[in-house]
C-alpha cells in the first residue's frame, strides 16, 4: 500500500516532467517522437482533460450531482480571456483576473438557481444554461464571440514563451502543472470537512438533512469549485488549440461525463486517467478513421469505424455494463482475477 | 407436505441499505385460517412481507407458495400464482378512481365484484371518485378489495387497521374474517385485539428472526408471554 | 397597427408550430421518465434517425410529394418505434433498479447513434420533398401563414388527443397512469410492467421520429444535429410541464414555443441580437424553477 502511494509522486510525475526531453518514438500511440511538438500538444491536451475530468468528478463522482452543463465553465475559460485579449486588447494579467472573477461569479449565480432542484431536474437545468451559453456564442452578440468562426486569438499580450510551435513544451509543462494543481486542490477539498459532507450528500441527501446540515451551501461550494477549476482548463485549451465553438456544446459536456465514467467516478486517479485516456483514444480513433485499411472495408464496418464518437460511445456503454468502476477498478479486478480462489476461501 | 402448506419461508436474509434487517427468517403457514405475524415496531414485519413479494432484494433464503419455489420469480409472477398483497401504507393509486383501482388489479376479467361490493358497499357508490380523495378507512377498503377481487390462495395483509377509527377497525376485522374463509391469510397486526380475534396461529419476529411460533390461543392466554415477546400488554388496543 | 397585429398572429402560429414539435418529443420523454425514472438522452437520436429514414425512403420511391412524404413518414415512425423498443430491451432493461447507469447508457447511445448518423449520411443537410401547398400561405387576420404550420399543429393536436384517449380509456393507459404513480405497486398487482416499459419506449421513439419528420417539413431539410437541438427544448418542456404529465407537457410546449417566437422577434429586434429567443426560453425555465421547483403539473400524489 505504502509503495503504491509513492508510485505517482516518485515515478510518474518526474517521468511526465522530463517528457519534453525524451526523443522516444511511441508508434501507434503518438503522432511522433515524445519531444515533437505534435506529441507534446496531444499530451498537453490529455493532461488538460485529466484535470477537467477530475473537476467534473468533484460534482458527479464525489457529490453525486449529475450536471450536464460543465462545458459552459470550460468555455468561459476559452472565451473570456480570448475576448479580453483580442477584442479589448487587455494585458494578460488583466484578462486572467477577469477570468478568475467570472469563473466564480457565473457558477455562483447559475449554481444557486440550478441547485434549487435536485436529481434529474438539476441535470436538465444545467443543460439548459449551458445551451444558453452555446446560443450566445453561436449568435455572436456584438461581434464578440465570432460565432461559428471563433476568435483568432491576439497573441501580442502573451509572453513569448507561450507562443509558437517551438514553445509547445512550455505549454505542456503548464498543462502538467494544471493537472497537478487540480489534483492537489481536489484532494484537499475532498479531505476537508466539506468533502465529507459532499460524500454524505452523494450517499443519502436526506440523512444529511436529518443530522441538521443544509446540503445546499455544500453543493453550491462543490459546483463553484468544480466550475472554477474547469475554467482554467479552458484557458489552457485556448493556448493549445484556440477558440472553437464546439467547447460550448452539450456533446462536449457529455464527453466529460464519458471521461469520468471511463476512469471510474468518485476516484481521483480514475478521473485523471479517464480524461487522459479518452483524449488519447479520441485522437487515435480520428487517425484510424483516415487510414487506408479502414477506408477499404465494406460499409457496415467502415462507417462505424470511421466515427470516433461512435466507438467512444459504444465503449462507454460497454464500461457501464461490464466494468462499472472504470479504469480505476481494473487493478482490483485484475487482482481478484489472480487471487480469485484465495478470495473465495477467505469469504466462506 | 405441499398439499397442506400454503407458505414456507426458509432462512430469509434481507439487507436494507447497510442494515441486516432479516437475519434468517423461517416459518411455515398451513393452508387455511389466519396467521398473525407479530413483533415490536421496526422489527421487520413489513420487510418480511415485501421480501415474500419480491419487492426487496433477498440475499439468501427460499420462499415456497403452495409448495412451489417462487424465490427467483419477479413480483408480478409471484402474484399470478395466487398471492394477494395489501401493503402497509395502502398504496392505492391516488390519481385513479376507485373503480379504476379495482379494474387495474383484476386478473383474467372475472373479478369478484359482488363479493367486494358486498363487503364494502361504500366502494360501489364511490366508484368514480379519485382514490386520493378518500378517507384513510375508505382507502384501506380499496386496498383490501384489490386483493380480494381475484381468486387468490394466499393473502399478505400489512397492518390493515393502522390509524383507523374504532368503528372502522371492526369493519376491517369482519372483512378479514370473511377473507380468511376464501384464502390463507398472513396478517401483520399491531392491534392485538384484532389479532386475537381473527388469528388462529402466530409467528413472532425479533432481532431479525422468528422467536416464537404457535397457536394464537396459547399465546394470548399468557399475558406475561405476550409482554415478553411483544413488549406490550395483552388485550391492549 | 395592422402590420403589428399580423406580425403577432404570424409569430403566434409559428410559435404553436414549434411548440407542436416540442410537444411530440417531450410527451414521450415525459412518459418514459414518469413511468421508469429514466431520462432518455437517446431520444435525440430517435428524432434524427426517424427524420433521416423518412428522407431516405422518400428518396427511394416515386409518386407525388404527398405520397412520398406519407410513406416516408410512416417508415420513419415505424423505425423510431422499433429503435425505441430495441433500446429499452437491450440497454435499459438489464439495468433495472440502477437509474444512474440507465441515464449513462442513454448518454452513450446518444453519442454513438448521433455519430452513426454522421457516418451514414454525412454532415450536410438533406432536402425534404415538400408539397408546394405547404409552402403557400393562408391569410389570417392579415397575416400570411405558411401552410406547413397548420400541418404541425394539426398533427400534434391529433397526437395529444390520441395520447389522452390512450391513457384514459385503455387498460395499457391505466397501467401507465398507475405506474407513473407507483411502479412497485403495479407489479404487486400481478402486472408485468416491463412490457409497458417497452411499449412506452416504442411510443416515445415513434413520436420523436414524428417530430423529426415534421421538423423536416418545417425547415425543409434534416441535418445530423436536428435531434440534439430539439431534445434540449423538449427537456425544458418536460421540466416546466412536470414529469409524467401529458397535459403539462402540452401547456409547457406551447409556452416555450410562443416565448421563443415572441422573444425572437420583439426582444431580438430591440437588443439587435438573434440569440434572444433561445435565451429567453432558458430564462423562462429558470424563473419557473425559482417559483415552482416541482414544475407546473407535478406527479400525482406526494
Ligand atoms: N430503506 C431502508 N434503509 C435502511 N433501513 C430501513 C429501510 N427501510 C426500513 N428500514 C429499517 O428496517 C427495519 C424493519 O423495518 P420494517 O418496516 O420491516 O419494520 P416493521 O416491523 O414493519 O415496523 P412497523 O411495526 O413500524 O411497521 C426498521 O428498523 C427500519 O428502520
Ligand atoms: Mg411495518
Amino acid at each position: 500500500m505504502q509503495a503504491r502511494r509513492l508510485v505517482v509522486p516518485v515515478v510518474l510525475l518526474p517521468l511526465l516532467v522530463v517528457v519534453p526531453w525524451l526523443s522516444v518514438d511511441l508508434p501507434f500511440v503518438l503522432p511522433g517522437a515524445l519531444d515533437s511538438p505534435g506529441s507534446l500538444q496531444l499530451l498537453a491536451l490529455c493532461l488538460v482533460f485529466a484535470g477537467v475530468a477530475l473537476s467534473y468528478d468533484l460534482l458527479f463522482g464525489f457529490t453525486g450531482l449529475l450536471s450536464f452543463g460543465h462545458a459552459l465553465y470550460f468555455a468561459l475559460g476559452v472565451y473570456v480571456p480570448a475576448i479580453a485579449l483580442t477584442e479589448w486588447e487587455w494585458s494578460l494579467p488583466a484578462a486572467l483576473a477577469l477570468l478568475a472573477g467570472v469563473a466564480i461569479v457565473v457558477p455562483l449565480v447559475l449554481g444557486s438557481v440550478s441547485l434549487r432542484v435536485t436529481g434529474i431536474a438539476f441535470a436538465m437545468v444545467t443543460l439548459a444554461f449551458a445551451q444558453a451559453g452555446n446560443v450566445i456564442v453561436q449568435t455572436n452578440p456584438g461581434g464578440l464571440t465570432g460565432g461559428d468562426e471563433g476568435i483568432g486569438l491576439n497573441v501580442d499580450p502573451l509572453p513569448d514563451f507561450l507562443v509558437g510551435v517551438v514553445n509547445t513544451k512550455n505549454l505542456y509543462w503548464l498543462a502538467l502543472g494544471y493537472a497537478v494543481a487540480v489534483f492537489l486542490i481536489a484532494r484537499a477539498a475532498i479531505g476537508s470537512s466539506a468533502g465529507h459532507v459532499w460524500r454524505a450528500i452523494r450517499e443519502n441527501e436526506r440523512r444529511v438533512e436529518v443530522i441538521g446540515l443544509r446540503p445546499y451551501p455544500y453543493k453550491l461550494l462543490a459546483f463553484v469549485l468544480a466550475s472554477f477549476l474547469a475554467a482554467w482548463g479552458g484557458f489552457l485549451w485556448l493556448l493549445l488549440i484556440g477558440v472553437t465553438p464546439e467547447v460550448t456544446t452539450a456533446t462536449f459536456t457529455l464527453t466529460l461525463l464519458v471521461m469520468v465514467v471511463l476512469g471510474g467516478a468518485g476516484a481521483r486517479f480514475g478521473a485523471l486517467a479517464g480524461g487522459f485516456v479518452y483524449t488519447l483514444l479520441d485522437y487515435r480513433l480520428r487517425n484510424l478513421a483516415g487510414e487506408e485499411r479502414i477506408q477499404e472495408l465494406p460499409d457496415v464496418l467502415r462507417v462505424p469505424l470511421s466515427e470516433p464518437l461512435f466507438l467512444l460511445g459504444a465503449l462507454f456503454v460497454a464500461i457501464v455494463f461490464f466494468a462499472p468502476g472504470g479504469i480505476s477498478s481494473f487493478p482490483a479486478r485484475l487482482r481478484s482475477l489472480v487471487h480469485r480462489r484465495a478470495a473465495k476461501e477467505s469469504a466462506s | 407436505m405441499s398439499a397442506v402448506t400454503a407458505l414456507r419461508v426458509e432462512d430469509l436474509h434481507v439487507y436494507l441499505g447497510e442494515s441486516h434487517v432479516l437475519q434468517g427468517v423461517s416459518f411455515s403457514v398451513a393452508k387455511g385460517g389466519v396467521t398473525a405475524l407479530l413483533g415490536r415496531n421496526g422489527v421487520g414485519k413489513t420487510t418480511t412481507l415485501r421480501a415474500l413479494m419480491g419487492l426487496v432484494p433477498r440475499t439468501r433464503g427460499t420462499v415456497e407458495v403452495q409448495g412451489e419455489n417462487v424465490t427467483r420469480l419477479p413480483t408480478h409472477a409471484i402474484v399470478r400464482r395466487g398471492v394477494g398483497y395489501v401493503p402497509e401504507d395502502r398504496d392505492v393509486f391516488a390519481g385513479l378512481t376507485v373503480e379504476e383501482n379495482l379494474r387495474l388489479s383484476e386478473r383474467g376479467g372475472d373479478g369478484r365484484y359482488d363479493l367486494v361490493y358486498d363487503l364494502f358497499p361504500e366502494l360501489r357508490e364511490r366508484g368514480r371518485q379519485r382514490a386520493g380523495t378518500l378517507s384513510g378507512g375508505q382507502q384501506q377498503m380499496v386496498a383490501i378489495a384489490r386483493a380480494l377481487l381475484n381468486d387468490n390462495s394466499l393473502l399478505l395483509v400489512d397492518e390493515p387497521t393502522k390509524g383507523l377509527a374504532p368503528l372502522l377497525v371492526t369493519e376491517v376485522a369482519v372483512a378479514l374474517e370473511r377473507a380468511a374463509e376464501l384464502a390463507t391469510t398472513v396478517l401483520v397486526e399491531q392491534n392485538l385485539g384484532v389479532a386475537q380475534r381473527v388469528a388462529q396461529h402466530v409467528v413472532v419476529l425479533d432481532g431479525g428472526r422468528v422467536v416464537h411460533e404457535g397457536t394464537a390461543a396459547e399465546l394470548f392466554a399468557s399475558p406475561e408471554r405476550v409482554r415478553e415477546l411483544l413488549g406490550v400488554h395483552g388485550g391492549h388496543n | 397597427m395592422e402590420a403589428t397585429i399580423s406580425t403577432f398572429v404570424l409569430l403566434t402560429i409559428t410559435g404553436l408550430g414549434l411548440g407542436a414539435m416540442y410537444f411530440l418529443v417531450a410527451s414521450g420523454l415525459s412518459l418514459i421518465y414518469g413511468l421508469m425514472g429514466v431520462l432518455n438522452f437517446a431520444h435525440g437520436a430517435f428524432i434524427t434517425f426517424g427524420a433521416y429514414v423518412a428522407w431516405w425512403i422518400t428518396d427511394q420511391i416515386g409518386g407525388s410529394f404527398e405520397v412520398r412524404l406519407l410513406v416516408g413518414g410512416a417508415c420513419g415512425l415505424a423505425f423510431g418505434a422499433a429503435l425505441g423498443a430495441l433500446v429499452e430491451l437491450v440497454f435499459i432493461r438489464p439495468l433495472y433498479r440502477r437509474p444512474v447507469e440507465q441515464v449513462l447508457v442513454t448518454v452513450g447511445l446518444a453519442l454513438a447513434l448521433g455519430a452513426l448518423v454522421y457516418g451514414i449520411w454525412g454532415a450536410d443537410a438533406k432536402f425534404f420533398p415538400i408539397p408546394d401547398w405547404t409552402l403557400d400561405t393562408t391569410t389570417i387576420l392579415g397575416a400570411n401563414i405558411p401552410n406547413d404550420r397548420f400541418v404541425e399543429i394539426g398533427v400534434a393536436a391529433v397526437v395529444l388527443v390520441g395520447l389522452i384517449a390512450l391513457l384514459r380509456f385503455t387498460r395499457i393507459g391505466l397501467v401507465i397512469r398507475a405506474g407513473v404513480e407507483n411502479r412497485a405497486m403495479v407489479t404487486a398487482l400481478g402486472i408485468d410492467v416491463r412490457k409497458t416499459f417497452t411499449l412506452v419506449f416504442a411510443i416515445g421513439g415513434s413520436l420523436a421520429a414524428l417530430a423529426g419528420v415534421l421538423s423536416g417539413v418545417y425547415y425543409g431539410n434534416v441535418d445530423p444535429v436536428r435531434g440534439t437541438s430539439l431534445l434540449i427544448y423538449a427537456f425544458i418542456v418536460v421540466v416546466i410541464g412536470g414529469f409524467g404529465s401529458i397535459g403539462g407537457s402540452a401547456v409547457a410546449a406551447v409556452a416555450v414555443g410562443l416565448v421563443q417566437q415572441y422573444a425572437n422577434f420583439y426582444v431580438a429586434d430591440w437588443l439587435d441580437w438573434s440569440g434572444a429567443g433561445d435565451v429567453s426560453v432558458m430564462l423562462l425555465l429558470a424563473s419557473v424553477l425559482l417559483l415552482r421547483p416541482e414544475g407546473l403539473a407535478p406527479k400525482v400524489a406526494h
